[in-house]
């Protein structure tokens, strides 16, 4: 995985790394290279193998996170790629013709990211959202229960029954009722600031 | 010919003139309300009759359909009961909704339960049925079937076992003896009610008003 990595660095200037275990390294690259990089890593290196791609949404730094994992039969071992693209311009480009099951990652990260991949086949046609008019719903910004909520007729009467709190209101009423109104108020003033 | 494709939508009046009339394939006609023989005797026989011989459609939408396997295979034998698995709606009685229901199942849930025969049965399966159970903050997942479809018997649990489906169709039979599973019947009559809950979250509505 040393001289991979080294490799690696000399042709598209790793970003970050981190080897995570012996068998499993994460690199981070440009954006611009990320296609040519996966190529190298499948065509010379023997990553065969694309495990999947996935996304995060770091809505702080604004910005969408893409990890192409592919493995290695040969070592027994897996490296994951991970670029950062704007949030703003959610746009990749599309590794369709390197392996043709990206089709189905690059569908499904368009519906629920948004991050479109120009020129990936049927990337437009909806797949488990028929219909969807809202923003894409595994974003940060969209909230969930809300949406529920409004749309999915929720049932009266939800609550649960810790067993803890429950006896400490049933024993201890007064006390009870005093610490959890003090939690409350931390709570909210947290996440206030 | 030539190269042109052509596009048919089978809800439209065709524009190309190619002879297609959507009235040769989709029936117009709301559901109506079936009311129950006049004759006590026979309506009996015929509610003893509809008790014993309960088909269910083999459709699975959720986790609760690995519960109908063990159910129909030698260990639980639920043919012991007259019922038993059919593979097209058109030949069966009972729809289980087992399990959580997402929006796109929702739309094939719809088509195949307005296809099957009167008399019909809805079994809701499972917590998420009831209140949406662990799925009542997913955006893509109904919290209540009964907004949907006219559900006759809820079977709590998460998931139930098949023992206590065989329960929920006892319960069922028992209704059914009884003359008060008018699932059917309260569909056709709150038809409108039903389509506007429908509609308002499938929202690229492409079947007909009603599924003959």
């Amino acid at each position: 995985m040393e001289e991979i990595l080294k490799r690696l660095d000399e042709r598209f200037y790793v970003r970050e790394k981190k080897q995570q275990r012996p068998n499993l390294l994460f690199v981070t690259v440009d954006k611009k290279v990320a296609v040519e990089a996966v190529t190298y890593l499948r065509d010379y290196e023997g990553f065969r193998h694309l495990v999947m791609i996935s996304a995060v949404d770091y809505i702080e730094q604004n910005l969408f996170q893409l990890t192409y994992l592919l493995h290695n039969y040969q070592l027994h071992s897996d490296i994951g790629v991970r670029v950062f693209i704007d949030r703003e311009h959610p746009v990749m480009d599309s590794i369709h013709h390197l392996w043709a099951a990206a089709q189905v990652y690059q569908r499904e990260i368009k519906e629920m990211f948004g991050i479109d991949f120009p020129g990936s086949p049927r990337v437009d046609e909806p797949m488990i959202l028929e219909g969807w008019d809202n923003i894409p719903p595994m974003r940060k910004d969209f909230d969930t229960k809300k949406y529920a909520e409004e749309t999915y007729f929720p049932r009266e009467g939800r609550f649960t029954l810790d067993p803890i709190k429950q006896m400490e209101k049933k024993n201890y009423p007064l006390e009870a009722e005093v610490k959890y109104e003090i939690k409350r108020v931390v709570r909210d003033n947290r996440d206030k600031k | 010919m030539d190269d042109k494709e052509i596009k048919i939508d089978p809800l439209k009046q065709d524009e190309n003139n190619l002879g297609f009339n959507p009235a040769d394939y989709f029936c117009g006609e709301r559901p109506k309300a079936v009311t129950p023989v006049a004759n006590k005797i026979v309506r009996k026989f015929y509610n003893w009759a509809q008790a014993n011989s309960l088909w269910i459609l083999a459709f699975g939408t959720g986790c609760g359909s690995i519960e109908l396997p063990p159910l129909y295979t030698a260990r639980y034998d639920v043919s012991r009961f007259g019922i038993f698995p059919r593979p097209t709606p058109r030949q069966a009685g009972v729809f289980i909704i087992s399990g959580y229901l997402s929006v796109k199942t929702l739309k094939r849930v719809i088509r195949s339960y307005e296809q099957m025969q009167n008399p019909k049965f809805v079994l809701g399966l499972g917590s998420c049925t009831v209140n949406g159970g662990m799925y009542f903050d997913s955006y893509n997942t109904i919290n209540r079937l009964d907004y949907y479809l006219p559900v006759d018997v809820y079977i709590a649990g998460c998931m139930p076992r098949p023992e206590a489906l065989i329960a929920g169709f006892n319960e069922l039979k028992r209704l059914i003896k009884e003359g008060k599973a008018e699932g059917a019947n309260k569909y056709a009559d709150n038809f409108d009610w039903y389509k506007a809950n429908q509609k308002k979250i499938i929202k690229d509505w492409d079947l007909p008003e009603y599924n003959w």
